[in-house]
């Protein structure tokens, strides 16, 4: 078994003329935190659906436990899967079913269990979100934040070797955003996870990942520990990790002379 | 000019190419939910609970629709019979018209606006919170836990709801016929017994049905899987749903309707 769970090299992706991701490396070894920043649009998300397999790379290796997801058919690809958890930017729990049902879901669907130990399972599971209380709920009833932690315990259910975060903080006010964050680092040592978290609130998770790669316009620009990057001089990281309006990514879309624009040239 | 007529000459090319590109990829689709359809049955209670949503949900309006035009039926037959002193034909008047065509069409536009209209928004929906995105990350394929229950639920649910429509409507011809016109009673049932026959009148608007069940669901799937993610794509998608599948049904009956009954 490799020390390390995720191998990109020299990995590019395109949606048909445009180069999404260009000669990204990255590696986590496992039971790692890794986060992945930038600002929004840079392609972090691509690359985040890019490890768990719903877009296949252009060129360039991508290997999740030793395997290229590139060379996988969908029945490699599914195996696979049973062992990666995802969590969606909204948490995406079946709305037509309940928070019980939600965790049970993979469980019921991957396993031949009984009944009397999915029932344990999905209580261990929803305790370890601190929502035991909560599984009769249907997913309209939680707040943003239980519901991202139903999502967490749903991806947890088959206990995954791997779990990708898609902006597990937006939208969370300050109490659920400490709790989810200390939840993600809980759970990544607990059950001996690697995370990849792919977000934009550079505060939160500085305090909790263990890597940081910083994403901009499809080229990995920088990368290091928390603190390397919170000393980091480079403008671009700078700008990021200080909430700067300017610097390289500027205040203003590319557009034509305001002058111009206004009726107003010389 | 001449460059603003070739460009719509290309529209129109443009457009058709994409429609009958979008007709292959929803065959596909369909031959995706054929091939995935034994996980529904091995679970049946997957395929119950789509019965249930398309189904029993929609049997109020068809029960209620059935009933009123059964009874706008035995109206207007009577007055018409009538004028030929052939009153007592109305049983069989009102048992034919709901068997053959209205049974099957009517329970058929009511289902693709009701049923139809829902699976597609459901799925819309689905699919614009990433509820399918979070399944296939699951290693459960939507097309065989969402899609596949859905349209066996439908196609099981059609034809019994417009057997319930005929019924209603015969019992509406009565109520309106014989209790408030005063029909005689033996004539109109007997009549009606001997005149439709099992094979030619109900077999044929049972199958007809079955059609419009496979059509109104296909569609219905497909628009919603194909919808785009959003609140104006999911609205668009389920516009189109009713709007296509009540074409299909009148345009598919009348091409049934040439099959089976031509003049014979």
């Amino acid at each position: 078994m490799s020390e390390n769970l995720i191998e990109i090299r020299d990995l590019s992706f395109s949606y048909g003329q445009s180069l999404v991701l260009k000669d990204v490396n990255l590696t986590a070894r496992r039971g790692q935190v890794i986060a992945i920043m930038g600002n929004s649009g840079c392609g972090k998300t691509t690359l985040l659906r890019l490890i768990g397999g719903a877009l296949k790379p252009t060129s360039g290796s991508l290997k999740v436990d030793g395997v290229e997801m590139g060379a996988l058919d969908q029945a490699g690809l599914y195996r696979l899967r049973r062992r990666m958890g995802m969590l969606f930017q909204f948490g995406a729990l079946f709305t037509d079913i309940s928070v019980f049902e939600n965790v049970a879901f993979q469980l019921r669907e991957h396993t031949d269990l009984p009944e009397a130990m999915i029932r344990d399972l999905v209580f261990m599971k929803l305790n370890a979100v601190g929502l035991r209380g909560a599984h009769a709920m249907m997913p309209s009833e939680l707040s943003g934040g239980m519901a991202r932690r139903v999502a967490l315990a749903r991806s947890i259910a088959l206990d995954p070797m791997l779990i990708l975060y898609d902006e597990p903080f937006a939208g969370l006010d300050p109490i659920s955003l400490g709790v989810t964050g200390n939840l993600i680092r809980r759970l990544t040592d607990t059950l001996g996870i690697t995370s990849i978290v792919v977000t934009h609130d550079v505060q939160e998770s500085l305090k909790m990942v263990d890597y940081v790669y910083f994403v901009s316009e499809g080229v990995i620009v920088a990368q290091g520990t928390p603190d390397e990057i919170k000393a980091s001089d480079l403008p671009y990281v700078h700008q990021f990790v200080h909430g700067e309006e300017n610097g390289p990514v500027p205040f203003h879309y590319p557009a034509p002379e305001y002058a111009l624009d206004l009726g107003l040239s010389a | 000019m001449i460059e603003t007529l070739l460009d719509s000459v290309r529209g129109i090319g443009r457009r058709t190419i994409d429609r009958i590109w979008r007709m292959g990829v929803a065959a596909r689709f369909f031959m995706q939910i054929l091939l995935h359809s034994g996980t529904g049955f091995r679970r049946f209670h997957l395929i119950i609970r789509e019965i249930f949503s398309s189904g029993v949900l929609s049997l109020i309006i068809i029960l209620v629709s059935g009933l009123f035009v059964g009874m706008v039926l035995g109206l207007q037959g009577y007055e018409t019979l009538q004028t030929y002193g052939a009153e007592e034909s109305l049983g069989v008047l009102v048992a034919l018209s709901l068997v053959r065509e209205l049974g099957p069409v009517v329970a058929a536009l009511l289902f693709a606006s009701r049923a139809g209209s829902a699976i597609t928004a459901e799925i819309g929906l689905m699919k614009a919170t990433e509820q399918i995105a979070a399944m296939e990350m699951m290693a459960v394929d939507p097309i065989a836990r969402v899609v596949a229950p859905r349209f066996w639920g439908g196609v099981i649910s059609m034809p019994l709801l417009a057997a319930l429509f005929s019924a209603m409507g015969v019992l509406g011809g009565y109520l309106v016929g014989v209790v408030l016109i005063g029909v005689d009673e033996g004539a109109f049932w007997s009549q009606m017994q001997s005149a439709v026959d099992f094979k030619e009148d109900i077999l044929n608007g049972v199958i007809k049905s079955v059609v419009f069940g496979v059509a109104i669901t296909i569609i219905a799937l497909f628009e919603g899987y194909d919808a785009p993610p959003t609140a104006e794509g999911v609205s668009r998608a389920t516009t189109r749903t009713v709007v296509t599948s009540s074409l299909a049904i009148l345009g598919l009956d009348f091409v049934l309707t040439a099959f089976m009954f031509r003049g014979v």
